[in-house]
């Protein structure tokens, strides 16, 4: 229920700002028609003051009406602010993981997405396993804001019931999905590295405690369960070509007020080397077992040798052997590179849920119990200091050969 | 201005160990430290405060009675005044009861302009109780800023993106989640300004105090539930080498090139 006090003053801004002209002036004061509110709660947010609040009923318990997996498809950025990006790689993860999670709750997999203008959205996004796409089409969407994305997002919720809505780690993800969940008060996870679907509900796992065991979260009294998943954490499966989905086109009206924070300037990093962690082939990362920001240096010579891009865990970071851009693992990024090399690294769980999709892990660590060897193919129990120059050195000379 | 920053005591996480056998957390001796994204968000808030005089900067934390330790410290490091939420009735609360809880406790302070957040906290490293707060109190949010200026009544703030940074404009009250730049040398308070700390005011308030609905709050409010903690699975077959460095270097070389990374 939306409940308008007597606090209201008559400014009408409430009325301009909703999205589903679902409030009028009746004499001085603003009053709701039920029937066309979404509770987006867009009014309870412009309202100057505090007048507008919305009573939430507890939870009926009865989800039955709650259907489908949602996806948060997300664009790129780009300095350009009247520019709209491409969908982003993790959307794309987001979909094949979402596909299956549908599948064995026979249910629709959906993709929503927020743009000016609709670029063939049901054909890409089909073929990556939505069997609907929810298109909120506006130019107000172009640029990124927080209050209108989550009007808009909460109201489609509220007005589909999805059972289950995932978004991307992302900067925007991480932005929009908590205030999304705040305001319908419904659970949200946060990173969760693997997803299932036990007894119909929707198993978010994650590491947990400073990242050194996992825990499953559940959120069984409120729906939609959502949660955040890291980019490159899910595979991609195999596009279906020539699958299309079904194009829903939402209207949503955007008052201009809601905008509270403006964007004046966007830079973006030049292209992004193959030596960024994020997209690199192959990684050459130490640990706290380097000791030293000097003894690091036999990592990146190493790194440097093979034109590989340096990791770190979060231990080698907090010493300041290597900048935190470098930091492989829960708190820092997410890498699936073809070969990972892991050089004086113990394996804390928030490290390997980082690193443990690449495709070949070679570790190596003098304690013949660390951790870091449970998620490696070769492990050498040995000291990183002793093997690293000899490594390199039987690199360099192959490589001047050739 | 009036900026209130939300701190959280947290364990020093790079020191916690695991016990192989059983897979539970040997936290004892695990020293706490204050949240360093909220080390930073607070040192933001106190520069602001230097640069403008007028400006005020109180400190909130939800937590158990010993973590009016962080708060002490935040006074200790410059800020006016410490709230403690402390309540058997917000044990176990997730980031949506945290939220409710923090965000009732602003109400009560009252006149915000500003509300400072670290973007995460080290022990749970979810980045939700910044928006979450945000949400319940109608405020808009900057997220990942970086640095924030201020001038009359409009703000502008440096925040990262995905691939880049953006600078944007908005005017208060709102609420802001800072992120940690590189290789930032820390404050810490001198025995001078830990004394003068000690007489600074200070208040714990409970669940009633904040005038929080009990239904709202801890494990019954928290619309997440932990269902079940495990040790990690191990997911390879791993093949062990215990050999010389040398022949460990030549035999990680001999791999490189089963695999085909080298020729």
């Amino acid at each position: 229920m939306l409940e308008i006090s007597v606090k209201c003053i008559g400014c009408t801004k409430c009325v301009a700002v909703c999205p589903f002209g679902a409030l009028s002036m009746s004499g001085k004061k603003a009053v709701v028609n039920m029937s066309a509110c979404t509770l987006c709660g867009a009014c309870v947010q412009i309202c100057p003051v505090e007048a507008i609040s919305i009573k939430r009923e507890t939870a009926s318990k009865d989800f039955s009406s709650y259907k489908g997996v949602w996806v948060f498809v997300e664009l790129e950025d780009s300095e350009d602010l009247s520019a709209e990006g491409d969908i982003r790689k993790v959307s794309f993860e987001l979909l094949s993981e979402g596909r299956k999670l549908a599948d064995s709750l026979k249910e629709d997999l959906c993709a929503v997405v927020f743009a000016a203008k609709n670029k063939n959205y049901e054909r890409i996004l089909g073929e990556y396993g939505a069997d609907k796409v929810y298109f909120c089409e506006n130019e107000e969407f172009t640029v990124y804001n927080t209050d209108i994305y989550c009007a808009a997002f909460s109201a489609l919720i509220n007005k589909h019931k999805p059972s289950a809505v995932l978004f991307p780690a992302t900067v925007k993800g991480r932005d929009l999905a908590p205030r999304i969940a705040s305001a319908l008060y419904v659970g949200l996870t946060a990173d969760c590295t693997a997803l299932s679907i036990r007894d119909g509900l929707l198993v978010q796992s994650r590491p947990a405690f400073g990242g050194n065991i996992m825990a499953d979260i559940l959120s069984p009294n409120s729906r939609p369960q959502m949660a955040t998943v890291r980019p490159n954490v899910m595979k991609i499966s195999q596009p279906k070509s020539g699958k299309i989905a079904i194009l829903i086109r939402e209207d949503i009206k955007i008052d201009k007020n809601m905008r509270r924070v403006k964007v004046l300037k966007r830079r973006m990093e030049k292209a992004s080397s193959s030596l960024k962690i994020e997209n690199a082939n192959m990684i050459v990362s130490g640990g706290r077992g380097m000791k030293s920001k000097e003894r690091f240096r036999l990592v990146e010579e190493l790194a440097s040798v093979l034109g590989a891009a340096v990791g770190a865990s979060r231990a080698a970071v907090d010493m300041g052997f290597k900048e935190k851009s470098h930091q492989v693992g829960q708190s820092g990024v997410t890498v699936s590179p073809r070969l990972y090399m892991a050089f004086g690294i113990s394996g804390a769980v928030q490290h390997l849920v980082g690193m443990k999709n690449s495709d070949i892990i070679v570790a190596v660590n003098k304690d013949p119990n660390a951790m870091i060897f449970t998620a490696a193919k070769y492990a050498f129990i040995g000291d990183a200091h002793q093997i690293l120059p000899k490594l390199t050195e039987i690199l360099k000379k192959g490589l001047k050969k050739d | 201005m009036k900026i209130i920053v939300c701190i959280k005591q947290v364990p020093d996480t790079t020191e916690v160990k695991i016990n192989p056998e059983t897979g539970t957390l040997i936290r004892t001796g695990v020293p706490s430290i204050l949240n360093p994204y909220d080390h930073f968000a607070l040192e933001s808030a106190l520069n602001l405060k230097k640069k403008h005089p007028g400006f005020t900067v109180d400190v909130i934390s939800m937590g158990p009675p010993q973590a009016k330790a962080v708060v002490q410290f935040a006074l200790a490091l410059g800020a006016d005044e410490g709230i403690l939420l402390s309540d058997a009735a917000f044990a176990g609360s997730d980031t949506w009861a945290t939220s409710y809880a923090l965000s009732m406790a602003i109400k009560k302070i009252g006149k915000a302009d500003m509300i400072f957040c670290g973007m995460q906290a080290i022990d749970g490293d979810t980045a939700q109780v910044g928006p979450g707060i945000a949400q319940q109190l109608g405020l808009p949010q900057v997220t990942f800023c970086e640095h924030i200026e201020v001038e009359g009544k409009t703000i502008i703030a440096e925040r990262h993106i995905d691939g880049g940074s953006e600078t944007v404009e908005l005017r208060a009250p709102a609420l802001f989640t800072m992120i940690m730049p590189k290789d930032h040398p820390y404050a810490y308070p001198s025995f001078t300004q830990i004394y003068s700390a000690s007489k600074k005011k200070f208040s714990i308030w409970n669940a009633q105090d904040i005038g929080a609905e009990s239904h709202y709050l801890g494990l019954k409010g928290s619309p997440t539930q932990v269902s079940k903690i495990y040790p990690p699975k191990k997911e390879t077959e791993t093949q062990f080498f215990n050999v010389s460095a040398a022949e460990a270097a030549e035999k990680i070389v001999e791999i490189m090139k089963k695999e085909g990374f080298i020729k």
